[in-house]
């Protein structure tokens, strides 16, 4: 065999191979996807959205004070992550360039961007579900921010450190001072980024549970009050899912395609708006 | 070192900028040694000179920008109304406001076109939407853009072609009506009719502004320059009128340099 035939083979093998490999991964994909669409697109209907997680042995109901709960507790945390997370990153970024503090800072983020979740909604249980004697949405969502804010701000600060160098003394050039650069110019320049980096912290924060398990518990009935246990999404799921009622087993599936759903509908937008705004 | 390059490098009582032994360190590293001359008011200086020589150092002293870096520190004196642009006291913004600054790349604020103009200019001053209309519309005059971008000063500045950016970037200089404008390299990445455009420009500037501009180019050092500086190895090697230096240089090195024999 020439050297030429053998390129060939070599080149179909290759091919071949990662053919097989992206095979495999996409079809465990897609079976997980349709058996989440198959199983729970039955369960979302109309009462779904508008009754309450029922009580044992009661028939049908739906999910209301969950996805309420979730919502509540996601929106706060998206509230408090995202200016914070911003502020911290444009700190480290323009700067904590060279300081002791933002180094440790940087590294304490890069901690908690791998820590379990388990850990951190220990940690927010022994904090305040012990102290504040218990559980609530307040601890739900103060867990949930641990999780989501080292996720802003490296997205940020990241972000932040591909602007030019000569886009930010171009704007110290007319007499502009540090923070109006910061704010008016840098970030500005990458704000698609910094957004994107936001809404992947939501879609992270969104289907976490084990945080949940410790902090916002859960509640049966519809309630808005944070400072009570509060229904959720991943949570109720997480109890339905493994009871032996069939109504509470078919509520779990529509929820799981739900916030299936959801974080796809993020990452689909955050991907739009990061091409949109990335090639002028 | 001769004494003439020396003598020619005072422009006296019309100097917008008068800089007296500056060295300028880069670590350990010194950029620029013992640098003495004048910039002329309403005039254009030229510095010219190959790669690494402080040409751009130099012009990064006259508004302080080598202050954003930790570790890059100049010393001696540069002169500007009376004060010392060096003295650690010295309001850095405000330097900055009056000694404007264009830079190699066209680098458009991602803002729009009128916001490019007008974020510099709300800086120093409080003005009505009737007031900041005018300056924009007077500055993108001055720039010769204003035509061009008159319908659509809403649209993002990163919109126009590389040429309409760099005009932008000295409209933006001149808006806040600096008393010096810098220019490093402002046309080297432009085609040669933007680079046209650019230079009949500086020389409509000057009657107004006090202008230094960095060149690798040295024709265009001759064409629109009234002085210009030769420096080698951080050091100013001669500097007087153009036409002087061009035809008539007094040393050997800047004759070498203008007959391309290195460089």
């Amino acid at each position: 065999m020439n050297v030429y035939g053998r390129r060939l083979l070599i080149n179909r093998l290759g091919i071949g191979v990662s053919m097989i490999a992206m095979a495999f991964g996409l079809a465990a994909l897609m079976w997980i996807l349709w058996t989440l669409f198959s199983r729970g697109f039955a369960a979302l209907s109309w009462d779904f959205f508008t009754h309450d997680t029922p009580a044992p042995g009661s028939a049908a109901g739906g999910l209301r004070n969950a996805i309420v709960g979730s919502l509540l507790i996601v929106g706060l945390t998206t509230g408090v992550s995202t200016p914070i997370g911003i502020l911290a990153g444009i700190y480290l970024a323009e700067f904590g360039d060279t300081s002791k503090f933002a180094a440790s800072t940087r590294f304490v983020t890069d901690i908690m961007l791998s820590a379990p979740s388990i850990v951190i909604g220990l940690f927010v249980y022994a904090l305040m579900v012990v102290t504040l004697g218990g559980f609530s949405g307040w601890a739900g969502s103060v867990a949930l921010s641990l999780i989501a804010i080292p996720v802003v701000v490296r997205t940020t600060e990241n972000m932040l450190r591909l602007v030019p160098a000569s886009l930010r003394e171009a704007a110290f050039a007319v007499g502009a001072p540090r923070w109006q650069v910061s704010l008016k110019v840098s970030l500005r320049s990458v704000r698609a980024g910094v957004v994107t980096g936001i809404l992947l912290a939501i879609a992270r924060v969104t289907g976490e549970t084990a945080p949940l398990l410790f902090t916002a518990l859960n509640n049966q009935f519809f309630s808005t009050d944070m400072s009570q246990p509060m229904g959720n999404l991943p949570v109720v799921i997480f109890q339905f899912a493994m009871s032996p009622y069939d109504n509470w087993v078919h509520l779990a599936w529509g929820g799981a395609l739900l916030i299936a759903l959801l974080v796809l509908a993020i990452n689909v937008g955050a991907r739009l708006l990061f091409r949109q705004t990335n090639t002028p | 070192m001769p004494a003439t390059s020396r003598s020619a490098a005072q422009i006296g009582e019309h100097a917008a900028l008068q800089v007296r032994n500056l060295d300028f360190y880069y670590g350990h590293f010194k950029g620029l040694n013992a640098v003495n001359l004048d910039i002329a008011r309403h005039r254009v200086t030229a510095f010219i000179g190959p790669s690494g020589c402080g040409k751009s150092t130099l012009l990064r002293t006259f508004n302080r920008m080598y202050d954003l870096y930790p570790g890059q520190r100049a010393e001696g004196e540069i002169l500007f109304r009376g004060m010392n642009l060096l003295d650690k006291k010295q309001d850095v913004n405000l330097v900055r406001a009056k000694i404007g600054m264009v830079f190699q790349k066209p680098t458009p604020f991602p803002m729009t076109i009128y916001d490019n103009i007008a974020f510099g200019v709300r800086l120093y001053e409080r003005f009505s939407k009737s007031e900041m209309d005018d300056r924009v519309e007077w500055a993108l005059r001055k720039a010769a853009l204003w035509e061009e971008v008159k319908d659509k000063l809403s649209q993002s500045g990163l919109s126009l072609s590389g040429g309409q950016q760099q005009r932008l970037c000295i409209a933006r200089a001149v808006a806040v009506k600096p008393e010096i404008v810098l220019l490093d390299e402002p046309t080297s990445a432009l085609d040669p009719i933007s680079t046209a455009k650019v230079e009949e420009l500086i020389n409509e500037l000057k009657s107004e502004y006090s202008i230094a501009i960095v060149t690798h180019n040295m024709q265009q050092a001759g064409r629109i320059s009234d002085y210009t500086a030769f420096m080698y190895l951080g050091e100013l090697i001669e500097f007087g009128p153009t036409s002087q230096l061009f035809v008539k240089p007094t040393v050997k090195h800047t004759e070498d340099y203008i007959t391309g024999r290195f460089g």
